[in-house]
């Protein structure tokens, strides 16, 4: 392994990981604050992308179709809280694993009834639309480096909001302790209604912007569903700040996994999630 | 290995249960039994398929040698494990005459097993797995499709002719995909090729930025590879835009981007493929199903569609040739596989194994369909020697 | 105190356990020509019966929420399958014992490594078992990779040469497969009600204070695991006999969630409910799939609405019909509600420890 193919392999993990850490961290968002685990998230991935295919074609601009299906992922949110997950807190976890299990099966069904089973795709958006020369044989597609770019700014973005607003301290606060923060004036209800949104927003955004990067067709949540749970549970869950090393991590072994030890490439996410719950089983920024 | 074993032997035993299958009335409704996905990763196909099936059968006045027709249509899910009780429902609960499916190869392995011992009549439009017809062997089992081998197989002459020495192979790690590729290297290394490196990526992933770097730094003449359905889009996608494509041609399987051109875009320009079919044939068959098929349902036919079409068109020929009459099934199969089709796809006909003998097309994406190059193969057979009926 | 029901539960589940097992008598007269695919169903049916039965120990009385179940159930079909010589049955008496002995090993190693999470991470490091089992068996050429694999005998039945029971008639096949429902039944009817089963309620209640109380509350919980890995091994092998086919599908995480609904459909908790459930899955299963290729839709919402109005499934409505609710006294309901939220609390308990 030369430097050179050493460097862009880096270059590939650190994109990977990055997006990873994008469509994960509405997953831990929702469940470090709201103990709601959401299995429905991969087809709310699914459904970002589907949103943003369907409105560049309506709109004939990806960067209006995004604006667009933000509200419309945020009033998705809005809803599935409202009417499925409200009744849900004081329950047992099994609940929300059996009501968002049933969720994943209405929303890929409704995706087939509305957008139908072929494969689609959304072209390069500009002023990204061209690649810079990375070898003498490689080329790297600039809108992958801005979406790295964009990922970190969410990370840095979420990190500042938790860390350092009213709002933060409030989630926090909820996180630890839910009761004492509604005994101190807060409508704890708002709150969650509010974090599942966004939750939900971030998902289907990281989605939309994943788009041009992939295919976009049915079923393409349910296998980034369990990559992301990995991510989750290595970080710790509910932690951002182990998401976001999760993700990298997970990024890197996938793509040097990949080169390295081909035999196993399928299960070496699964072999790290192994051992980091044999020496921290609460992951690791816990 | 231990699998073929147990399958070889399956062969033997499995006669006995034809004789014993029920005999069904006669002058009903023929029943066709549809096992094909219509949720998740293959509605695609099914629907595809089963267009291409309906448009047939409603081209004889919706009826099969005289008699109606009646459609099970059932979800197989493209879940392997459900395959074998959804075939039994088919088979013994709603007692079709003819089970058509499925799409994924996992799936036909537990529908075989039931079809081994119910001696029910299947038809496969597409699960390209080579044990169907090989290991398997069964009378009653037709496939209308391809088996991997076939598809794959011409390329490798296709590509040391082309000029091709060192060729990196990539492909999911299962078995559709593995089967594939030994097609190709097996017909590419008997002309003298090389294969550099076989690339087994995890199934279903699509990151395929870190192999495309591998790719890259081993510098190979060519790429030959089999991906299908969003992986297949993903993949010559993220190749053309990693700059690969000018340097190091793309040979693939026809399903590669079979069904997906318009998700292609420019980036599918110039992949060379091999496959039964090309939407762009110029025989008389073909011109009329293109224009029938858009005309029923409002887009161009891919080979899926062909393969539910000739399924059609085998039970229509078939059903005259008996004057409808299914009730003596050794004469039926015997009908079956006689059956010579002028298909879309060209002349097609059956082995002794019950597998389409058909030619086998080179085709290059130019402004978005396949134009058809060359016959890289006329008239193939599949050996499937394990299975001489 | 979890486990006294009113005596209607048992005289119904006795009722529907006759019915079942007459099933050979009126079959014909009822189904006609589809009597032999119905009692194909009805034996698919109880093989589930078994499986979330099984899971019924972890979840409804242990409080564990496995979402990787389903490992155990393809464990004891790929068991059989690569066990099975290639040429005539395997032996019933040496199969049976290989099914649970590699089960029990592979439950204990996985065992020991979830059973110290709680909550949310036991639902997940379970599922991530489950996809680690299911991608090594997916890319595994021994273990026929994707495609799965055949099995082209089903065991026999023997004793002293002669056969005790044939296993290819798919009568007696149906009765071997409610025999082994019927075992697992009281096994765990037994197990619930001895002294191992009131720690698990206590630890299901409330584990700090088992532990306080000196019990080795993680011994319980691993042993607990391993006997439903067992039991749900024993279901897949039975699975995988009937059609004589394993495939890595059956490992997947769906069918973990698959047998999850059986059992909220049947009634947590309460051993009877999730045979039940899985009955009353497989039936609206095939009235569905019946009814629209769109059925996932259908499915989706029955679990859905059973979630939100019905969260003590069948058997709750047998213990508890809302007629007979009415009835009681306000002190009663009180006490009935009590009783129904015990299996409903503990799980949430991860925040502070």
């Amino acid at each position: 392994m030369d430097l050179a193919f050493f460097s862009v392999q880096l270059l590939n993990g650190l994109q990977y990981g990055l997006l990873l850490f994008l469509i994960a961290s509405g997953l831990t968002l929702i469940f470090g604050i709201m103990g709601i685990i959401n299995l429905a998230h991969g087809a709310m991935y699914m459904i970002g992308a589907y949103l943003v295919y369907d409105l560049t074609l309506r709109l004939g601009n990806f960067w209006l179709a995004i604006m667009v299906a933000i509200p419309i992922a945020i009033a998705l949110g809005l809803v599935i809280e409202r009417l499925f997950l409200d009744t849900l807190y004081k329950r047992d976890h099994l609940y929300q694993v059996l009501l968002t299990f049933g969720l994943i099966l209405v929303l890929n069904e409704a995706q087939r009834i509305i957008w139908g089973g072929n494969v689609h795709r959304v072209v390069v958006p500009a002023p990204f639309d061209f690649s810079i020369q990375l070898t003498d044989n490689m080329q790297y597609s600039v809108y992958r480096l801005f979406v790295m770019g964009v990922c970190l700014a969410l990370a840095g973005v979420i990190y500042w909001v938790i860390r350092h607003t009213r709002l933060g301290i409030i989630i926090r606060a909820g996180a630890v302790n839910r009761d004492m923060v509604e005994g101190l004036g807060i409508n704890v209800r708002t709150l969650f209604t509010l974090i599942f949104s966004v939750g939900v927003a971030l998902t289907a955004f990281a989605g939309m912007i994943a788009a041009p990067l992939t295919s976009i067709a049915p079923g393409m949540g349910d296998s980034i569903l369990i990559t992301c749970f990995v991510v989750v549970v290595i970080g710790g869950i509910g932690s951002i700040k182990g998401a976001f090393w999760g993700a990298i991590i997970i990024g890197m072994a996938t793509t040097f996994g990949a080169v390295l030890i081909p035999s196993l490439a399928s299960m070496v996410i699964y072999l790290i999630m192994a051992a980091v719950l044999l020496v921290k089983p609460r992951g690791l920024f816990a | 290995m231990k699998t073929f074993k147990k399958t070889s032997l399956a062969a033997l035993m499995g006669t006995s249960a034809l004789i014993s299958a029920s005999v069904m009335a006669n002058d009903g409704p023929v029943k066709l039994g549809l096992m094909l996905p219509y949720s998740g990763t293959y509605t695609a196909l099914g629907e595809a398929i089963t267009n291409g099936l309906k448009l047939a059968i409603e081209q004889e006045g919706n009826q099969l040698g005289g008699r109606e027709v009646e459609y099970v249509q059932l979800d197989s899910e493209a879940d392997p494990s459900k395959a074998p009780q959804n075939m039994s429902r088919l088979v013994n609960g709603d007692q079709v005459d003819f089970v058509i499916g499925p799409v994924h190869s996992g799936v036909a392995m537990g529908m075989l097993r039931v079809a081994k011992q119910t001696g029910a009549i299947t038809i496969i439009p597409n699960a390209g797995l080579g044990a169907a017809t090989n290991e398997l062997c069964m009378p009653n089992v037709f496939r209308t499709s391809f088996s991997m081998w076939q598809d794959s197989y011409p390329m490798g002459k296709v590509a040391y002719d082309q000029g091709h020495r060192k060729i990196v192979t990539i492909t999911w790690d299962y078995a559709g995909g593995k089967e594939d590729l030994a097609g190709f290297e097996e017909a590419f290394t008997a002309e003298g090729g090389e294969i550099v490196q076989q690339i087994l990526v995890p199934f279903p992933s699509t990151e395929f930025q870190s192999y495309l770097t591998q790719i890259a730094s081993l510098k190979p003449d060519a790429v030959y590879t089999f991906f299908a359905g969003g992986g297949g889009v993903s993949f010559v996608r993220d190749y053309a835009a990693a700059g690969l494509k000018e340097s190091m041609p793309l040979l693939g399987s026809g399903f590669l981007t079979e069904g997906n051109l318009a998700a292609l875009g420019d980036a599918g320009e110039g992949v060379m493929t091999t496959l039964h079919y090309a939407e762009t044939l110029e025989n008389d068959a073909n011109q009329s199903f293109v224009s029938a098929y858009e005309n029923a349902y409002g887009e161009m036919p891919d080979t899926y569609a062909v393969q539910g079409y000739d399924t059609g068109m085998m039970l229509v020929q078939a059903l005259n040739v008996l004057g409808g009459d299914t009730s003596d099934k050794e004469r039926l199969i015997n009908v079956l596989a006689n059956v010579e089709l002028a298909s879309p796809r060209g002349p097609l006909s059956f082995s002794d194994s019950h597998h389409p003998i058909q030619n086998i097309y080179l085709r290059e994406i130019r402004d978005g369909k396949h134009e058809v190059v060359s016959i890289a193969s006329e008239n193939l057979e599949v050996p499937d020697e394990a299975c001489q009926m | 105190m979890l486990h006294r029901y009113p005596k209607r539960a048992a005289f119904i589940m006795l009722i529907l356990t006759t019915l079942i097992a007459a099933f050979p008598l009126w079959g014909e007269v009822v189904f006609g020509s589809q009597a032999n695919f119905i009692l194909e169903k009805l034996t698919l049916m109880l093989i589930l019966a078994l499986f979330a039965m099984s899971l019924d120990l972890l979840v409804g009385v242990l409080g564990l929420v496995s979402l990787g179940h389903a490992l155990f159930f393809g464990l004891g079909a790929y068991t059989l399958a690569l066990a099975s010589p290639d040429f005539s049955p395997a032996s019933m008496w040496w199969m049976l014992p290989l099914v649970m002995g590699v089960s029990a090993c592979v439950g204990l190693v996985i065992g020991v490594l979830v059973i110290r999470t709680k909550g949310i991470f036991f639902i997940m490091t379970t599922l991530a078992f489950g996809q680690m089992l299911y991608y090594f068996i997916s890319t595994s050429q021994f273990a026929g990779g994707t495609d799965g694999v055949f099995i082209m005998f089903r065991p026999s039945l023997e004793l002293g040469g002669s056969t005790l029971l044939d296993l290819d008639n798919p009568y007696s096949f149906f009765y071997f497969c409610l025999g082994m429902l019927l075992v697992g039944y009281l096994f765990l009817r037994w197990l619930t009600r001895s002294y191992f089963g009131q720690v698990l309620d206590g630890i299901h209640d409330n584990e700090h204070r088992m532990q306080a109380l000196g019990y080795a509350t993680s011994g319980y919980k691993l042993i607990a695991f391993v006997i439903a890995g067992v039991m749900a091994a024993v279901a897949g092998m039975l699975a995988a006999m009937q059609y004589g086919f394993a495939n890595p599908a059956q490992l997947g995480w769906h069918t973990s969630g698959e047998v999850l609904m059986m059992l909220i459909l049947g009634g947590m908790g309460t051993i009877f409910g999730p045979i039940l459930g899985a009955f009353a899955y497989e039936i609206l299963l095939y009235i569905y799939e019946h009814t629209t290729t769109h059925w996932p839709i259908l499915m989706g919402v029955t679990i859905i609405v059973a979630v939100l109005i019905l969260p003590r499934g069948i058997a709750g409505l047998i213990i508890a019909p809302p007629w007979h609710r009415k009835r009681q006294t306000s002190a009663e309901i009180v006490g009935k509600e009590s009783k129904a939220s015990v299996s409903a609390q503990p799980v949430t308990q991860s925040k502070e420890d």
